[in-house]
């Protein structure tokens, strides 16, 4: 008994760890959507604030590469979904000799990192734009075109998968029927084919789609003057970081959610009409809820996050942080006056002990003594003892400190660099 | 004679129309999407870096240069060894191992408990839970974790509070980002194809173990692990060849002072515009990459087929 109660207990513990190392960081990433510093973070939380999305809309290179991407999406669905039909089309009656290498063959895409793909492509292109004369070169220079053939060469695997799996419970006698019955090769295709992978070519062409829209590593060498979203991101999560990043990371996480809630609930709803149509549940009128919601919680979870979506949108046109961005504002100068004074105080002490002995004795207790209660590294490089020989700059770098003395760490250092200008 | 039949064969089962459309985008995907710009990787790898001026020129020969500085170093340098960008190599290769088998050691309970514990609306919701993390773009993913581990981030600031530390502990320069990042990137693409073999394992087989006396590790030993040895495998592939070759985490979780390797095949490629030489560091990671799969593939006696079920 004992023994069962652990085991359940562990398995507990485990799946709690697990998802919130899967999604723990993409909770904490969406709250900072939501906080006023300037700086993506929850600790010190500013004010509960929208103007991040306001942010993110008035930028228009996010805006464009949204409009690449979705191009760069269209164009690689195309093609990935047909190549990778007619792949797995051929693989069903290649010659069971050739089937494991042309399999290998067609699987290896995936495999091939990502980096090399692109880098490939890249080179390919430009020797075939320099076969064809100068004048080709801006077309086989296009970001646009070597993105998609870059994408293609690997999600084109991913659609065979999908396709594999649909193929093998097609009964080729169908189509056997339909040609002896004196249709052509192409209307069998048409009409006999097509139809039954209708839902896998569906689910391949979104696949393609999301595959394409996050790849990075492929599009990272081929995009040219054609960034898409997700190049745009990384550049931005490399060389300056605000909040505004975080309110898109909300919205796609937002609209996945939606995603993955829709297809669940559809599911499920075909699940139980068909339960019911084998008679083994029975379809109760009278309830308050409609159809589609009862026994389906997919649905009911889809319903109350779209409430909850309405609901944040209304309020974001009302809802103005001015007040409270005041009030924090004037914490933080209060913090910072009550910093500068701390600093003046210890720069008088050491100026007074520079006379009397000499930067390098005094500056080991004073280090020992504030460590404790300063929130981040950020200005402790200003009590390193090497630093008193240069006193009069102790100041300078204290002031992006904020209020470490009485407010703890309620600010982080880098807020300030906002706070200030708003 | 055999290949004319086969084709011949082809075209009477396909007609000519759909035939030679199945026939050409099959050839456009293989032969120009795949193999022919690997091979003019490969071709540009032995070429120097020239002006286009000089191109078809008397310096336009073929030459082991690229390959020999990432062993030897810049040329005038010669005899010591390229240590900086060997020792790169050599922990891009062993880090992605190392996530790798962490990815088995931690999704395998998960996948043998939703595996086995059939149809329950909990498990369908943690299915569900599963795949939205897996639809967030790379960047976003490695930016939350950036957000977590920075200086002034939530880890700290927990270890901090509730003094466990005195001082923030940088984890981005000490890589544990990075590899924590490597691991989050890609753990469900180990997960979902362990999840699909171990879900198609008869329960029967191990109720009867257990009737018969079978301790739990031995009906995991000899049951359980040995039917999802495919799944195992296959994720096993992509999650090694994906963080070996991975770009988007080392960029943005890695230290400043620790490079991986992609970023140096990146820095050759876009920064010091030298294609030749970033094809070349390419090809190696390519080939090197490549033949460690191989390998295991042989030891552990799985078949290119199991890939990607």
């Amino acid at each position: 008994m004992s023994s069962k109660f652990v085991s359940r207990f562990a398995l507990g513990a485990y799946l709690i760890i697990f998802f919130s190392y899967l999604l723990g960081p993409l909770l904490v990433m969406s709250l900072t959507a939501f906080n006023s510093s300037g700086f993506p973070s929850v600790s010190p939380w500013g004010c509960f604030t929208y103007e991040w999305f306001t942010v993110l809309y008035n930028d228009e290179r996010i805006l464009g590469s949204i409009v690449n991407s979705l191009k760069i999406g269209l164009g690689t669905v195309i093609l990935s979904v047909s190549m990778g039909l007619a792949a797995s089309l051929v693989l069903t009656q290649v010659w069971p000799k050739l089937r494991t290498t042309y399999y290998t063959l067609i699987i290896a895409p995936i495999l091939i990192p990502g980096v090399v793909l692109g880098i490939s492509t890249v080179v390919f292109w430009d020797k075939v734009g320099r076969m064809f004369g100068p004048a080709t070169e801006a077309f086989f220079h296009n970001g646009l075109l070597l993105t998609i053939l870059g994408q293609s060469t690997f999600i084109a695997s991913y659609c065979m998968l999908v396709f594999v799996a649909r193929l093998q419970r097609f009964d080729p006698g169908l189509t056997e029927a339909a040609l002896d019955l004196g249709a052509t090769h192409t209307q069998a295709f048409r009409k006999i084919l097509l139809p039954f992978m209708r839902p896998a070519i569906a689910s391949a062409a979104v696949l393609a789609f999301l595959a394409s829209f996050e790849n990075y590593n492929t599009t990272t060498f081929t995009f040219g003057n054609y960034p898409t979203l997700t190049i745009e991101l990384a550049q931005k999560v490399r060389y300056g970081i605000n909040p505004s990043i975080s309110s898109l990371a909300f919205i796609i996480i937002v609209l996945t959610v939606f995603g993955a809630l829709a297809v669940e609930a559809v599911r499920r709803n075909a699940a139980r009409k068909e339960a019911i149509r084998e008679g083994k549940a029975v379809a109760k009128s009278g309830n308050l809820l409609p159809g589609f919601l009862r026994g389906n919680p997919a649905a009911f979870g889809f319903v109350a996050l779209a409430i909850v979506a309405i609901t944040m949108i209304g309020t974001a046109q009302s809802y103005d942080p001015q007040e409270c961005k005041a009030r924090v504002l004037k914490e933080k100068k209060a913090g910072i006056a009550l910093r500068i004074e701390e600093i003046r105080q210890q720069r008088l002490i050491k100026d007074q002990s520079e006379a009397r002995q000499g930067p390098d004795i005094f500056g080991t207790p004073e280090t020992g003594a504030d460590d404790a209660a300063k929130p981040s590294g950020a200005f402790g490089g200003v009590f390193d003892p090497n630093n008193l020989s240069t006193g009069t700059e102790a100041s300078e770098p204290a002031k992006p400190s904020g209020g470490s003395g009485a407010f703890g760490g309620v600010f982080a250092p880098t807020n300030l660099d906002n706070g200030d200008s708003e | 004679m055999k290949k004319q039949m086969i084709f011949s064969e082809f075209f009477r089962n396909n007609g000519l129309l759909m035939g030679s459309l199945l026939i050409g985008l099959v050839g456009f995907w293989v032969v120009v999407l795949v193999v022919l710009p690997q091979l003019s990787m490969l071709d540009y790898s032995f070429r120097y870096n020239l002006p286009p001026a000089e191109l078809g020129g008397p310096k336009d020969v073929y030459t082991l240069h690229n390959y020999k500085h990432l062993l030897y170093g810049a040329e005038g340098s010669e005899g010591t060894y390229n240590t900086v960008d060997l020792m790169v190599f050599v922990r891009t290769i062993i880090a992605a191992m190392l996530v790798t088998i962490a990815n088995i050691l931690m999704c395998y309970p998960l996948a043998y408990y939703l595996g086995q514990s059939k149809g329950s609306g909990f498990v369908r919701l943690l299915v569900v839970l599963l795949i939205i993390p897996y639809w967030i773009n790379e960047i976003l993913r490695a930016f939350a974790l950036r957000i977590i581990f920075g200086d002034s981030g939530l880890i700290n600031e927990v270890l901090m509070l509730t003094h466990l530390t005195s001082e923030p502990i940088d984890f981005i320069r000490q890589d544990i980002a990075l590899y924590a990042g490597l691991g989050y990137a890609y753990i469900l693409l180990m997960l979902f194809p362990m999840y699909n073999v171990i879900e198609s394992l008869d329960r029967n087989q191990i109720e009867a173990a257990r009737d018969m006396g079978a301790s739990w590790v031995r009906i995991h030993r000899r049951i359980v692990i040995p039917h999802a040895k495919p799944g195992i495998a296959s994720g096993a592939t992509m999650v090694f060849m994906l963080s070996a070759g991975a770009l988007a985490a080392p960029q943005v979780l890695g230290g400043p002072s620790s490079l991986w390797f992609t970023q140096l095949v990146y820095q050759w490629f876009n920064d010091s515009l030298n294609w030749q030489q970033g094809a070349a560091y390419a090809m190696v990671l390519l080939v090197s990459t490549i033949l460690i799969v191989l390998t295991l593939m042989r030891i552990f006696k799985v078949n290119m087929g199991d890939i990607g079920k």
